[in-house]
């Protein structure tokens, strides 16, 4: 073995970030600061409004979509946070679910059509989501440092990388899936590629899609309470911070907590595209 | 009118050697086995004149599906020409392409093809809304050729909720919204059950001559091609191997081949008396008074009329004059005047047999089930059909 040198992969790892990081820096910095005040935004809204109000609405959210009993659990779940004092850090969770899947589907469901309609991007892009899937979620925090710093704005970039797969690859199933019939019944009077996509395709995948935003909201979750370890504050924030001091009972909370907003987030979702 | 010159399919990724080799007359299997590309449709010429309906049928696998899916491009021919008013389809920019599938024809599928998030309204819609149509326009349109074919008060229906037939004329009343010179039918009414199928052609026949649209009609069923069309092509392994008239394939036929086919029609003591009987419209039930029945005879023109009791069982049949008679008495139960003596007889029963019994039976004769339900009626137009278009369907279609 010692003729071979030792390839130098975490090296060069770091020479290329570098190198991102001179010529982009600026770049993602500004988009930095746009995410952080979407993302601030959004956080400083959820916990100016009243928790009652906030309760009523998504208790109705799952009584229509998911029915009574998940009504039920969603009114005793979301007031048991509430008493146990952690409603303003499970809002920050919240909005930083919220942005992480919005850009996840701004950014998936296109990139799943691509998939779909190209079979050369469908190549080059399979292998990338494999990739981002099983590489260890920890080892893409460390680059988001050097980039975007300490805080919520990395910790919620980490998290779309994280949750994108399942949409991008969802979308580019959903697509795949519509009947060759269909297909031809749309090109057969004429519809151009957006009419195609608007009007047949997009709506026979929407089951297939939804279930992929599901996967990613869930995803999402679970990101962002490790994304808590560069700063995402949080849930996840209150869990670090009772590691680090050893308050086994502090973690214990906030861990329910994150089990109960999983449970009602997962509920909800996935009957979106069963509900019509 | 549309015409057609040596129009060649083929599949692979080495097309020219192929192509060459069809040129040369070198057969499919041999160009399969040297170069391993398929040949879908081989050198198929015809014209469609303006307001006919042109069957082209043959066998799975014979091209049929192919040639039609050329016409319109949505698989593109190898080689040859397709000329829809002068122009040609195959070199056609992708624009003209796009606006004469949109204005010019209208496909009618298989499998029905229609969208399951839409309503029917929605789904005949689809061409108008396409074309970029106004929503009050759309709906009036759609709403009109519904109606033209039976469907009307189900627009807001969705198509998981209507049966095969009732699909299909959601299919063709979508192919008829935008008013297209040509209709491109694959196999329209091949998943239908045969009695729908036959209300279904029967249709069709009704709406063509009222609209003389230009159809290419694909089908396996000969019966079917001998109803429909004006000319029929019949096609074997890509290739045309007889067009004309259905008298000249029945016959005239070209080859062997299309003498095989015909001689499965002509099997007139094959069929069997549930493949040519008509649906029981026309019945009563015995709480029906008799000017309830009598309007209905009278409507229709009918002398006789089937009794049937709550669950479909055969109980007899009334005449008109014995209606009348008790009606002018104010009697209100028809059970006074029905009769038994109708004949009856199995649907597996040869037809053959029944012949004699039709000559001189003056109602018609009642196909019933094993448990007495009447199934449908031998009447004379039918019967006289049956046997000179045949109903033998081509086995393995």
């Amino acid at each position: 073995m010692d003729s071979i040198p030792r390839i130098p992969l975490g090296e060069w790892t770091d020479s290329f970030i570098a190198y991102l990081q001179i010529h982009f820096g600026s770049g993602t910095q500004a988009f930095s600061d746009g995410l952080e005040s979407l993302i601030k935004g959004l956080q400083g809204f959820l916990i100016s409004l009243p928790p009652e109000l906030i309760i009523i609405v998504v208790v109705i959210l799952a009584w229509w979509l998911a029915g009574k009993k998940i009504a039920l659990f969603t009114v005793l779940g979301l007031f048991f946070i509430y008493n146990l004092g952690l409603w303003s850090v499970t809002m920050e969770t919240i909005a930083m679910v919220i942005s992480a899947v919005l850009f996840c589907m701004i950014i998936g469901v296109p990139l799943g059509i691509l998939g779909a309609k190209n079979n050369t991007a469908h190549r080059i892009i399979m292998p990338i989501l494999d990739f981002m899937q099983t590489l260890p979620a920890f080892v893409y925090l460390l680059p988001a440092i050097p980039f975007f710093g300490l805080g919520v704005v990395p910790g919620v970039i980490t998290t779309i990388i994280f949750a994108m797969p399942p949409v991008i690859r969802l979308t580019d199933l959903g697509l795949k899936q519509v009947p060759e019939e269909l297909i031809e019944l749309g090109k057969s009077f004429g519809s151009t590629f957006f009419q195609m996509l608007l009007k047949i395709e997009l709506p026979l995948a929407r089951t297939t899609i939804l279930a992929g935003i599901n996967q990613c909201i869930m995803l999402s979750l679970s990101m962002v309470v490790i994304a808590s370890m560069i700063g995402a504050k949080g849930l996840g924030g209150v869990v670090w911070r009772a590691i680090q001091t050893l308050k086994m009972g502090m973690g214990f909370e906030a861990g329910v907590a994150i089990v109960i907003i999983a449970i009602i987030l997962d509920r909800i979702t996935q009957n979106l595209g069963k509900s019509k | 009118m549309i015409e057609v010159k040596n129009l060649t399919k083929i599949y692979g990724n080495n097309v020219d050697k192929a192509l060459d080799m069809v040129k040369k007359g070198i057969s499919n299997e041999e160009i399969k086995n040297k170069t391993k590309q398929v040949v879908g449709v081989r050198d198929a010429s015809f014209t469609v004149e303006e307001g006919e309906t042109f069957v082209i049928m043959g066998l799975s696998g014979s091209g049929k599906s192919t040639l039609l899916r050329c016409i319109n491009r949505l698989i593109k021919a190898s080689a040859g020409e397709i000329l829809i008013d002068g122009r040609d389809v195959l070199t056609m920019p992708a624009k003209e392409l796009e606006e004469l599938r949109k204005r010019k024809m209208a496909m009618v599928f298989q499998r029905f093809a229609l969208l399951p998030h839409r309503t029917i309204l929605e789904n005949v819609a689809y061409g108008l809304e396409i074309q970029g149509l106004d929503k009050e326009k759309r709906v009036a349109e759609a709403t009109e050729v519904i109606d033209l074919v039976g469907l009307k008060g189900w627009e807001e229906a969705y198509p998981q909720n209507l049966s095969g037939g009732m699909q299909q004329r959601v299919g063709i009343a979508r192919a008829l919204a935008t008013d297209p010179d040509i209709l491109l039918m694959d196999e329209p009414f091949s998943a239908l059950d045969p009695l729908i199928r036959q209300d279904m052609q029967e249709e069709l026949l009704g709406i063509q001559e009222k609209l003389q649209k230009t159809i290419i009609f694909i089908t396996h069923d000969l019966d079917e091609a001998l109803k429909i069309g004006d000319h029929i092509a019949l096609m074997k392994d890509g290739q045309i191997v007889q067009i004309g008239q259905p008298e000249d394939i029945l016959l005239s036929p070209a080859s062997d081949y299309v003498a095989r086919f015909v001689e499965n029609v002509n099997r007139s003591l094959a069929l069997t008396a549930s493949s040519v009987m008509v649906r029981p419209r026309y019945v009563v039930h015995p709480k029906d008074g008799p000017r309830t029945a009598l309007n209905f005879m009278e409507k229709h023109g009918l002398s006789t009329l089937f009794v049937l009791d709550r669950i479909g069982k055969l109980k007899g049949y009334i005449r008109a004059e014995d209606a009348s008679e008790i009606a002018s008495q104010g009697i209100k139960d028809l059970g006074g005047i029905i009769q038994t003596d109708m004949p009856t007889t199995g649907p597996d029963s040869p037809l053959a047999g029944l012949l004699e019994v039709m000559a001189y039976t003056k109602v018609p004769i009642a196909v019933v089930d094993e448990n007495n339900k009447l199934q449908g009626t031998l009447v004379r137009g039918s019967v006289i059909a049956g046997l000179a278009g045949g109903r033998g369907e081509m086995n393995n279609g």
